[in-house]
């Protein structure tokens, strides 16, 4: 019956899903609407909470026993799901309809084979022989260009990467040919090379396979590289949708303006043209405002209109799409382009005197082999190089990001800087002060106090068991700053007051706290001893986009007036382009290039440099990319390529040298610093990764210029 | 704002408080189950505590053996649960009983608790060396025959209520070890402890401060498990004998006291059965109920 069928593949009609629980029914996703031909792929975007996942689990009619579709239909091949008796639905799930997950370690079963698991899937679905479901199995993992499929095949799931997980999942979700395929954060997981080498190759199967996707994501620049429409939603409610091109160019909801407001776009800029959060939250599905569910944050909010009643999508028809529609009754009033308000401008930041000097430091961690083979050549210590001659400075009020994917050693380093180990050679100097050997119980209270963190998932960073104001004043006294119980309250409340909370959030424990609010508690515990130096750890890496811009500016604006140095570990190179004022690139535990800023993101780049920058997605489609996805896998540690550590995997590798010779350390300009192979004077002809059209850059000043 | 805010700024009252664990047991009632067994234990509670008054005869006191249920006694009261072997009158046993057990298991429990908790918490924290110790010296204890080792070690000290509160301390606490330091692993890598860390706090007070508070939902839940098997145990040590020096009222004394008899008299060993099974049941009915609530939203 699905062969004569010629509609489109997914037709979603005012679908509404609601949640019971004991707080009673939660309306997820109300009134949504969403048309998918075969082949299209169409994206759907928003922060957590908006209900985007709960569509996806939707069409599989997956949705736990305490969910249900409350109204509206979903019709696959013109076939209503919500019809569908179990059997029915077994059939559907995994043959035509296949889903992939954030966590591909989560998605495979450990104790299986990988061949095992992939094989299921044709024996189950197409009642194939275990020999044709092993011939279909290695050929789409040659498919997904896995290097190797036999040997993949005979692998379980933790012997391989967490790229090449992903790779399988995707394979399995192919192997029964699906009509549509549901992508649920598929590489949020993954590095960003990695990240690149995942979203290139779904594009290509879809293209091969005929499929059509429905992408999930937070990620509005990877939105913009994989679908051809997408779907804006806000709590609960799809607020924009239309092709990929309009939406990027002529967003017309508020939300959506303001979400491209809150986005480190590369002609952003931290003094000049700073990010501008959203103000305010999004509402809990059970308290969503009258009218407009984005009303309250709306700069544009009509009282009397804009919350009158229920608020319908309504055709764009000021440009060329027909696809384009909004759910906001003012959106052909509003002139976004005058609307915006020029943001503060801010003096650029005087950089200091150095407080913190890094000299050549390196942290080696030892390892007993306890192998036969190392037991008779009597090899049995192996050292793990974490951090290899790390050299850098970082002045009063600078901000320092490092950058790398997982496993570069990034975190070792700022465990080294906390004295939760201590290095093994060279030198830390904190205000003078040699710190690399010296442990977290040996450091007095202003030492301990003038270092402190940020750390990466708001969810961990607080005791779940205490109250914010013990938490913060513990710190307080800890470090000598107030001992009497009065001024230690006194100087919380100044903290909250410092990171824009209000004072009543004393008493509060962590889970009465959203994911944003945890991490400013997070940040004022960090300043809480007057900081001379802050690490802050991916601190906005976990967080929705719009918040993570308030919290972004907030560390900033605190810096700013502490004249704090900011070291800022990252992997997020549009945030980090933004923020920092000078860039060091680690890659296995070594640096591999360090300069400003302006110097890392414009040639002489090193290759990874220049890999990693393209490998960011970015949400401007009047920005073009050279793309350049990394070919292997990050080398183990504990066997690093004895030359450059980045030669098995570079794409401008010159030959034998570069696996058998350390690189030399190549100054560019005075502490711009390469260390690569390759010549300086060749380096600097590689052509830029990322160009502005030159049309869009002159507007884009002289609307800074007015 | 922050002038207008600060009003409203206080601490939590002892009022709060108590409002917050109402509620927290207000949530019982959604699991049916779990209202059975904290029905069951609240039960026996209440019996454990009233038996002083409530009792109709001193447990001890011999009067005319062998009594069927009902049978009316020479001072005009009812003998209801009949009267054992030595003429003692169950009804009043069993009460008594109930306080005995109701004090030691708990007495037991928490004593393994302490034990385990600070075991737990040295071998997950400290890890290393700690943790090799702690660890093996639990496999050691754990590798035992239960039995054995409670026999041994009440054979060694004799039988008394604190002895048994030693034994059943010596064989629970490397179970409860165990369970303690699996979750303090996870806990331990969390990002607050890191925190903690490097604000200089000291190893005892991130264990019990920063970790403590954190495992103590499953814990919670495995203690209500633990008073059943506890239960259990002091029955059987008082079945074979290492209970209670005689001639107190134990439930398992009672059932080996009147074992001979079980055949024609059933009622002397079945009444203290009833009495042992339904405080376990009430107590892993507890247990069940208190995870299915942990695990709802």
């Amino acid at each position: 019956m699905s062969e004569t069928y010629d509609g489109p593949l997914l037709e979603i009609e005012n679908l509404s899903i609601s949640y019971y629980t004991r707080a009673g029914e939660i309306p997820a996703v109300v009134d949504f609407s969403l048309t998918l031909n075969a082949g299209e792929s169409v994206g759907l975007v928003g922060e957590s909470g908006c209900g985007k996942s709960t569509v996806a689990m939707a069409i599989m009619r997956y949705m736990g026993n305490n969910g249900g579709i409350v109204g509206g239909s979903i019709k696959f091949k013109g076939r209503d799901m919500v019809q569908l008796d179990d059997e029915e639905l077994r059939k559907l799930r995994g043959s035509e309809i296949a889903m992939i997950y954030q966590e591909p370690m989560a998605a495979l079963n450990p104790s299986m084979t990988v061949a095992r698991q992939l094989m299921e899937v044709p024996i189950t679905h197409d009642g194939v022989s275990e020999d044709e479901a092993w011939k279909r199995a290695v050929q789409m993992l040659a498919d997904v260009h896995l290097p190797d499929p036999e040997r993949v095949m005979n692998a379980y799931p933790h012997q391989i990467s967490g790229g090449q997980q992903q790779r399988v999942v995707i394979a399995m979700a192919l192997l029964s040919n699906p009509s549509l395929l549901l992508l649920d954060e598929p590489t949020t997981a993954l590095d960003v090379t990695v990240e690149a080498g995942i979203v290139e190759l779904i594009g290509e199967l879809a293209q091969k396979f005929d499929t059509a996707l429905l992408y999930i994501s937070h990620n509005l620049g990877l939105m913009l590289e994989v679908c051809d429409r997408i779907g804006v939603m806000y709590s609960g409610e799809m607020v924009e949708e239309g092709r990929v091109n309009s939406i990027f160019t002529w967003p017309k909801h508020p939300y959506t303006h303001g979400l491209f407001g809150c986005i480190p776009l590369p002609h952003s800029d931290k003094n000049a043209r700073p990010l501008m959060a959203i103000p305010g939250q999004l509402p809990l599905p059970h308290q969503r405002p009258q009218g407009c569910n984005f009303g309250p944050r709306c700069r544009f909010f009509g009282d009397g209109r804009c919350n009158a009643g229920d608020i319908r999508m309504d055709a764009v028809t000021t440009d060329e799409d027909p696809d384009h529609r909004v759910r906001c009754i003012r959106w052909n009033e509003i002139d976004h382009d005058e609307a915006i308000p020029k943001p503060d401008e801010r003096p650029p930041i005087e950089i200091g005197e150095p407080v913190l000097i890094v000299e050549d430091m390196q942290k080696y961690y030892e390892i007993t082999d306890n192998s036969l083979k190392a037991l008779i050549s009597g090899d049995r210590i192996k050292y793990v190089k974490a951090n290899e001659s790390i050299t850098f400075k970082a002045g009063r009020s600078e901000t320092v990001a490092i950058v790398g994917e997982s496993g570069c050693g990034k975190s070792t380093f700022a465990k080294v800087l906390m004295g939760l180990e201590t290095t093994t050679g060279g030198t830390v100097t904190l205000n003078n002060v040699e710190i690399g050997g010296l442990e977290v119980g040996n450091r007095t209270p202003e030492q301990l106090g003038s270092l402190q963190m940020v750390f990466q998932n708001p969810n961990d960073t607080l005791n779940p068991s205490h109250s914010v104001g013990f938490q913060i004043g513990r710190v307080i006294k800890k470090f000598g700053v107030e001992s009497d119980p009065a001024k230690v309250k006194q100087r919380v409340f100044d903290l909250l007051d410092t990171v824009k909370l209000p004072r009543a959030f004393i008493n509060r424990k962590p889970r009465q706290l959203s994911g944003g609010q945890k991490q400013r508690i997070g940040i004022a515990r960090a300043f809480a001893g007057n900081p001379s130096t802050v690490i802050a750890d991916e601190p906005i890496s976990a967080l929705d986009v719009s918040v993570a811009a308030a919290v972004t500016e907030l560390l900033m604006d605190i810096q700013r007036e502490h004249k704090t140095t900011l070291l800022f570990i990252s992997h997020d190179l549009s945030a980090v382009r933004y923020l920092a004022d000078r860039v060091v690139v680690m890659y296995l535990g070594q640096i591999m290039e360090r300069g400003t800023t302006d110097e890392v993101f414009a040639p002489p780049y090193h290759p990874y440099t220049e890999a990693l920058l393209s490998a960011v997605p970015i949400a401007d489609p009047q920005v073009t990319k050279r793309r350049i996805v990394l070919e292997g896998n990050l080398p183990s540690v504990l066997n690093p390529p004895p030359g450059c550590p980045f030669a098995t995997r570079c794409p401008r590798k010159l030959g034998d040298i570069c696996d058998r010779e350390r690189p030399p350390l190549r100054e560019v300009e005075p502490r711009h610093v390469i260390a690569c192979h390759i010549e300086v004077e060749e380096l600097r002809k590689v052509p830029p990764v990322i160009t502005v059209s030159e049309d869009y850059q002159k507007e884009v000043e002289d609307r800074l210029g007015s | 704002m922050s002038e207008m805010t600060q009003e409203t700024v206080r601490a939590p009252s002892f009022g709060d408080k108590v409002v917050r664990v109402l509620k927290a047991i207000a949530l019982m009632r959604e699991s049916p189950v779990g209202m059975v067994g904290a029905g069951l234990v609240l039960f026996w509670v209440i019996m454990a505590l009233i038996a002083p008054f409530a009792a109709p005869y001193d447990p001890n006191a011999t009067m005319i053996p062998f009594q069927l249920p009902g049978t009316v006694a020479p001072d005009g009261g009812t003998f209801w649960f009949g009267t054992d072997l030595l003429g003692r009158d169950i009804l009043s046993r069993v009460m008594w009983g109930a306080q005995t057990v109701l004090f030691y298991a708990p007495l037991a429990t928490f004593c393994a608790y302490t034990v385990g908790i600070g075991m737990g918490l040295l071998a997950g924290y400290k890890m290393g060396w700690w943790d090799t110790i702690l660890s093996r010296v639990a496999d050691i204890v754990l590798s035992f025959p239960v039995m054995v080792l409670y026999v041994i070690v009440i054979a060694k000290f004799g039988a008394s209520g604190i002895n048994i509160v030693i034994a059943i301390t010596f064989a629970s606490a490397p179970a409860i070890m165990r369970i303690v330091r699996g979750l303090t692993l996870d806990v331990r890598a969390r990002d607050y402890i890191g925190a903690a860390q490097t604000r200089g706090e000291g190893a005892w007070f991130i264990m019990l401060a920063e970790i403590l508070p954190n495992v103590r939902g499953p814990l919670i839940v495995d203690a209500c498990l633990r008073f059943g098997y506890v239960t259990i145990t002091i029955g059987v040590l008082g079945f074979l004998g290492l209970g209670l020096p005689p001639p107190d009222p134990d439930w398992g004394g009672m059932i080996n006291e009147n074992r001979s008899m079980a055949l024609s008299f059933p009622h002397m060993t079945v009444i203290p059965c009833i009495a042992i099974s339904s405080l376990v049941l009430g107590f892993n009915l507890l247990a069940d109920g208190l995870r299915e609530i942990s695990i709802k939203d």
